[in-house]
């Protein structure tokens, strides 16, 4: 009843739809297999994470060695509390590290920036569970222009 | 005497329109029970898969290449005003993937697919086919409806899926070849800001659904048809115009459940 | 042939008792009684338009009556439930008006789908009985042929082994003569009554065709007005006196069957002018 050639263009089809399906899952939404990667956390207070979102990158230099995995607001301290998901593969960095929240761009997606510290004999590297203390908020465009209004109303004076 | 005529008019096409819901809803119930089984089922969904998936691919990969490209060039224009071109990836993706990949799919599915699917039942029903299988004691629900319909859920989120990469291809080749945006910050930026939970997963549950209230209205057009030819163009006709709508108004749904918050 | 009383007392397959039918607000059948008896032809005639299609619709069960019952083998169809209404169904089977041939198989998958679905028989064997039934109807020939492919008269001769595939007890045929030719018609004739005799068919033949009915018929009743106004053999038909079946069976335009449908008075209508 059912021909050879419809049952191979009925399993080219099903092929063609998985293919398309993998390609948007791997290549445009970029999800790792390897999510069992090895990996270890840290957390850091920002006064203010302005546009941060989770899966934002965390890079070194520019190259990526984690992402936000969660944002949530510490309840006494009323601050924002990020949670980062580092890869194994980059884990000697100092206690003294600091984060600051940078944009790329004018207008581009933003993303922390992880700046190694100085190293010394009595400072040990970060390790799991570990809390970032040096941290920098986000720049606030309106927080900017209110303070260099001040500051050009004040030279006036 | 006027009124109450008309009240009872009123009163008798809201019974009839429960009764149709009522009558479409065990039509559906008796598709989804009968799950094709391997040995007999089995070669008439993959049939059916030809008929609804394969033939719809053509139009299909057309129009997504063809949207993705004219949403690319709409978006250059606008972000090059903002100086921020390199956002063109997310725009077209984001859109195609929450939006217009799982409603148009549906639309042309409807249109291409939807319509034949009616026609075809129609035509069964009115040469008798339909009750000829009913009196050999096999149930028209599980020959005739239950194919259909899984064939018709199967293949709109594969088409969906085809249609969202073709139409990013699409705006990849505006973007990139065409516009010159850089084609690493393209792809970097595009991959950083789409979600796989949030876009591609909601993508599949949209067409998913689409598959599911398309198929069910053409075949339900179709299996009540009036069996005559006037009959099957108002059926053939009513399916596009019902399921587009349909359509429309559950992805506003959909939309709202998933990104309103 | 045999005469109606002894054709009464062989134990009927099918009996309708006191059966009423409403489509809508319209009556089609107002109380009908009527036995079929096993292995035989029985006929039920008409004037068109008076429900006998759905009088075989009734019987296998795809309509329900508003009242009364239809036993099929001593068994009430509508009461059955869907499981055991499909069993039913297999010991009976359906030649409608237009063949009705799946349009997406050929001959040969049209005859052998029944076959498929119900006998489990292997394919090799099924391959043997489904040239059977296409021989019997003459159309081994074209078994891998479309149905589009065939006339009228082929389409319904094809039918006509799809229908007999599963060897069922009783065969319903719908207006089997209708808009057939001479020559296909004469084949038909030949052989419904070839099956019913040699198989032992019980056979239910909805026609208004008289001359094809009364030659093949055992039994014929004759339904009009929403009731049985008659029933007979062939020749107890041919010697009523009752005008109705006279007008019927001598095919007189005007009778007790009025050829108007009931409407006003002409002359009234005609001089008021106005609707």
């Amino acid at each position: 009843m059912l021909t050879r050639k419809v049952e191979l263009f009925v399993g080219l089809f099903l092929l063609t739809g998985l293919l398309a399906f993998c390609v948007l899952v791997f290549n445009v939404a970029n999800v790792e297999l390897k999510s069992s990667k090895e990996t270890y956390t840290l957390r850091a207070e920002f006064n203010n994470i302005g546009g941060l979102k989770v899966r934002s990158p965390v890079k070194v230099g520019g190259v990526v060695v984690g992402r936000v995995s969660k944002i949530t607001l510490d309840n006494k301290k009323l601050v924002p509390v990020v949670t980062l998901t580092m890869d194994k593969e980059f884990n000697q960095f100092p206690e003294t590290s600091s984060l600051s929240i940078l944009t790329s761009g004018l207008l581009g997606e933003q993303f922390l920036g992880l700046t190694p510290g100085f190293m010394d004999d009595d400072i040990e590297m970060l390790a799991d569970g570990d809390r970032v203390h040096d941290t920098r908020s986000a720049l606030i465009l309106e927080d900017l222009i209110g303070q260099l209004l001040y500051s050009v109303s004040s030279k006036d004076n | 005497m006027g009124v109450v005529s008309r009240v009872a008019d009123l009163g008798r096409v809201a019974l009839d329109v429960l009764a149709g819901l009522g009558r479409a809803g065990l039509m559906l119930w008796g598709a989804i029970i009968n799950v094709p089984n391997i040995s007999k089922g089995l070669p008439l969904v993959v049939k059916q898969i030809y008929v609804l998936g394969v033939r719809s691919m053509v139009i299909i990969i057309v129009s997504g290449l063809f949207i993705g490209m004219v949403l690319a060039l709409q978006g250059y224009t606008v972000l090059a005003d903002f100086g921020t071109v390199e956002s063109l990836g997310p725009m077209v993706a984001l859109s195609l993937l929450r939006e217009l990949g799982p409603v148009v799919t549906a639309l042309l599915f409807a249109g291409r697919a939807g319509s034949a699917l009616t026609a075809e039942i129609g035509l069964m029903k009115s040469t008798e086919q339909l009750s000829s299988l009913e009196m050999m004691a096999i149930d028209p629900l599980r020959q005739v409806i239950a194919p259909r319909f899984w064939a018709g859920v199967i293949s709109v989120p594969l088409l969906t899926m085809m249609f969202c990469l073709v139409g990013i291809l699409g705006g990849h080749l505006v973007g990139v070849e065409w516009k010159g945006i850089d084609s690493g910050s393209f792809w970097s930026i595009l991959q950083a800001s789409i979600e796989w939970r949030q876009d591609i997963v909601n993508c599949l549950i949209k067409s998913a659904l689409f598959g599911v209230v398309v198929t069910w209205i053409a075949l339900y057009r179709g299996y009540e048809v009036t069996p005559n030819p006037e009959g099957i163009s108002k059926a053939t006709t009513s399916t596009v115009v019902q399921a587009s709508l349909a359509v429309l108004a559950l992805d506003f749904l959909l939309t709202a459940i998933m990104f309103g918050q | 042939m045999s005469d109606s009383s002894s054709l009464q007392n062989t134990s009927p397959l099918v009996e309708i008792r006191h059966m009423k039918f409403n489509r809508g607000s319209r009556v089609i059948f107002d109380d009908i009684c009527l036995n079929i008896p096993k292995g035989k032809v029985t006929a039920i005639m008409g004037p068109s338009g008076i429900g006998k299609t759905t009088l075989l619709k009734l019987i296998g069960g795809q309509l329900t009556p508003d009242s009364g019952e239809v036993l099929f083998s001593g068994e009430n169809i509508h009461q059955l439930k869907r499981q055991q209404l499909f069993e039913l169904r297999k010991r009976m089977s359906m030649l409608f008006q237009s063949g009705a041939l799946f349009t997406d198989m050929n001959v040969f998958d049209n005859v052998a789908f029944a076959l498929r679905e119900h006998s489990g028989l292997p394919e090799s064997i099924i391959r043997k009985v489904v040239m059977m039934k296409l021989q019997a109807v003459g159309l081994r020939g074209a078994a891998q042929m479309n149905p589009n492919e065939l006339s009228g008269g082929m389409q319904r001769r094809a039918a006509l082994a799809r229908a007999i595939a599963l060897e069922p007890e009783m065969i319903l045929y719908d207006e089997p003569f209708a808009g057939q030719d001479p020559i296909s018609m004469g084949m038909l004739v030949k052989l419904i009554g070839e099956l019913s005799s040699t198989l032992k068919l019980t056979s239910v033949v909805v026609s208004h065709d008289v001359d094809a009915v009364l030659s093949i018929a055992d039994y014929v009743y004759v339904i009009a007005e929403k009731k049985v106004i008659a029933s007979g053999t062939p020749d107890e038909l041919r010697a009523s006196n009752n005008p109705q079946i006279e007008q019927f069976i001598n095919g007189r335009p005007d009778g007790p069957v009025p050829f108007h449908f009931p409407a006003e008075d002409y002359q009234q209508e005609m001089l008021n002018g106005r609707s």
